[in-house]
């Protein structure tokens, strides 16, 4: 099937400091995939790029065609074709993400009305169903509310009802949950899933919290410091992660299943990139490193189980001894 | 909202009791009006006479008593100097000051706040850097270098604008210039900062991503939002419609409010001096008052602000 969106080669710089080192990523239709990585690592500055978002300073190189068409560096009238309309993007703080003067069902009628041509009657009550559908109580009553007379949830409701009145082919969900609470996070989740299943659109997860990931989405991608590291299917990744950095983040969680094994944060922080370590940007925390990973940047490639990994000394293919373990449970 | 509206009309009044009582104050501390107007060598009866006269010679918490009650019967007293009533001499004076200084304002704000907006679209453009340095320059001269500067180009070596005096529009023009650059200084600059904060809001990022066009991002989602505080800024130029040309009249020998404070706190003319405070203080409050409403319209989290 041919791909919705393929990235290739995306680099961005600020001020003349790359924080993205030649990004590749392509989604199908209708696939659901996931990003993770810590934070700083280049997830959201990879989409804002895509569509346009980042502010004049960044400078972008690349890649990005949305079936053919490309977006990268595309004329203004291009993008806000596509934005919205065939891309639609949600953020981590929905309560500062919808305009605090402007009534909401306002703010729905707009993007009913930039991408279906609905206006008067006819966007209120599409605006209306699509509250419903996010699950707003009383949408009626509260469309002509302003976003601070919401909560977060249901301002992230609000946000993807809007994301949703383009009928985009594709959402990005740029961390949208990270800022409510775990209730809510499960209630969006949920959400998110189901409105995937009944429109068909595909979905980019971004998201630190690898378990929300698993539900999700079928393929994962982990980026590290302006670079995929590892990506593959959830299954693979999950069940056997290879990258050292996949492994640490997995450490990092609390097991709810399985074997309680101690949490381990990775050491260290992600380094500044205003001063990339000269090799491999996890060298420094990664205790498989040796001498090659401190001066080469390893390159991504294809394994034979189908996954893509960019590591010169990954863990072995199978792990005896996490097999083992497994089948004491 | 009636509660709002009513809250800052007491707090106005509270405003204005407070300004009447300082300047009553300070004024009956600062210097004796009878040596002032009477001059040095004057013997102490006729002294105490005018004194008596005109009631220095009680408590002075009794001055202040009868003060206030004819204030609330619409009696601002009498001029020392020419015994008419202050309240006629300060009105009088009203029209030439705002001469000045409403179109002042609407250069001001016309300038201004466009510029600054303009500035703040086209960020670290020559245009935007031209603009922050062309209103620091305006703000940081003070007035009565601006004022020389003006009146040396355009009235001594050009010749084409009258150097002061009052009468025709062509004397307004210089005054009118220099109170203005000073305040389309800080409001492009206020305006500016306050358009680059909006502009860097997650909600306008939204606005973005959901395909609003650029144009329309500017006005319909960020505008809006940066009128709040430019607002505020609007409402202070506002309040010294009367004040602001002191320095200014002052210089350019203009008839207005200013040159009357200045001749009546030297001639210590109570009324008089007390009567232009009062309307000064009157004139901040009201636009006081009026941003405060504006700002529930604008801004609907302070409209619902009790509820939430
Ligand atoms: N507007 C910006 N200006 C300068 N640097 C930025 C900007 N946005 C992001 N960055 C930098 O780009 C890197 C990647 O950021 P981001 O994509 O937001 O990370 P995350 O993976 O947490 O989403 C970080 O180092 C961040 O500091
Ligand atoms: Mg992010």
């Amino acid at each position: 099937m041919a791909n919705l969106v393929e990235i290739r080669d995306l680099r961005v710089a600020f001020d003349g400091v790359a924080v993205l080192h030649g990004i590749g990523l392509e989604v199908a239709p209708g696939e659901a995939l996931g990003l993770v990585g810590e934070s700083g690592c280049g997830k959201s500055v990879t989409w804002l790029a895509a569509l346009g978002l980042l502010p004049s300073k960044a400078s972008i190189d690349g890649s990005v065609r949305l079936q053919g068409q490309e977006l990268c560096n595309a004329p203004r009238s291009r993008l806000e074709r596509v934005r919205g309309g065939r891309i639609a993007m949600i953020f981590q703080d929905p309560a500062s993400a919808l305009n605090p003067v402007i009534r909401v069902g306002r703010q729905l009628c707009e993007a009913l009305r930039l991408h279906r041509g609905l206006t008067g009657a006819a966007g209120r009550a599409e605006a209306l169903r699509l509250m419903d559908m996010v699950g707003i109580p009383d949408a009626r009553g509260r469309f002509g509310l302003y976003p601070h007379e919401f909560s977060g949830g249901q301002c992230q409701r609000l946000m993807i009802a809007m994301a949703l009145a383009g009928e985009p082919e594709l959402l990005i969900a740029d961390e949208p949950t990270t800022a409510l609470d775990a209730t809510i996070q499960a209630q969006i989740l949920d959400l998110l899933a189901r409105l995937r299943a009944e429109t068909g659109m595909a979905v980019v997860f971004i998201s630190h919290d690898l378990g929300a990931v698993a539900q999700v989405c079928d393929r994962v991608c982990v980026m590290y410091a302006g670079r995929i590291v590892e990506q593959g299917s959830v299954a693979q990744l999950f069940g056997h992660p290879r990258h050292p950095y996949t492994r640490g983040l997995f450490d990092a969680i609390p097991r709810l299943y399985g074997p309680r094994g101690a949490l381990v944060p990775i050491s260290g922080t992600v380094p500044d990139p205003r001063h990339p370590p000269p090799g491999c940007a996890f060298a420094p925390r990664c205790a498989h490193a040796h001498g090659f990973c401190a001066t080469q940047v390893p390159r991504l490639l294809p394994q034979r189980d189908g996954r893509h990994l960019a590591c010169a000394f990954p863990l072995p293919e199978r792990d005896p001894q996490r097999d083992y373990e497994d089948a004491l449970t | 909202m009636i509660r709002f509206v009513s809250l800052r009309l007491l707090r106005a009044l509270v405003t204005v009791l407070a300004v009447m009582t300082f300047s009553f104050v300070v004024l009956r501390m600062s210097g004796d009006p009878a040596e002032v107007l009477l001059g040095p060598d004057v013997p102490q009866n006729v002294i105490d006479a005018f004194r008596r006269q005109w009631g220095l010679d009680a408590p002075l918490w009794r001055q202040y008593l009868s003060y206030l009650g004819a204030i609330f019967q619409g009696d601002f007293g009498l001029s020392m100097r020419d015994r008419a009533p202050a309240l006629d001499l300060v009105l009088e004076r009203v029209p030439a000051t705002l001469m000045l200084t409403v179109p002042a304002l609407i250069l001001k704000l016309g300038i201004g706040i466009p510029a600054g907006i303009f500035a703040a679209l086209h960020r670290d453009s020559a245009i935007d850097r031209g603009v922050i340095f062309l209103a620091i320059l305006g703000f940081t001269i003070p007035s009565f270098v601006m004022g020389l500067v003006l009146v040396l180009i355009f009235a001594v070596t050009l010749g084409v604008l009258p150097s002061g005096g009052f009468g025709t529009w062509q004397n307004a023009i210089l005054p009118g210039i220099t109170i203005s650059i000073g305040g389309i200084g800080i409001i492009a600059r206020f305006s500016r900062s306050a358009m680059i904060e909006v502009l860097g809001q997650p909600y306008i990022r939204t606005a973005s991503a959901k395909g609003v066009k650029w144009h329309d991002v500017v006005r319909g989602h960020a505008l809006p939002n940066a009128a709040i505080p430019i607002v505020t800024i609007a409402g202070f130029m506002v309040g010294s419609l009367i004040a602001g040309a002191v320095v200014v009249e002052t210089i350019f020998s203009w008839p207005g409010i200013g040159r009357l404070l200045i001749v009546s706190v030297s001639n210590r003319d109570l009324a008089v001096v007390q009567c232009i405070l009062l309307l000064i203080a009157a004139v901040m409050v009201t636009a006081n008052l009026i941003v405060d409403l504006l700002y529930g319209w604008l801004d609907p989290r302070l409209r619902t602000g009790t509820a939430h």
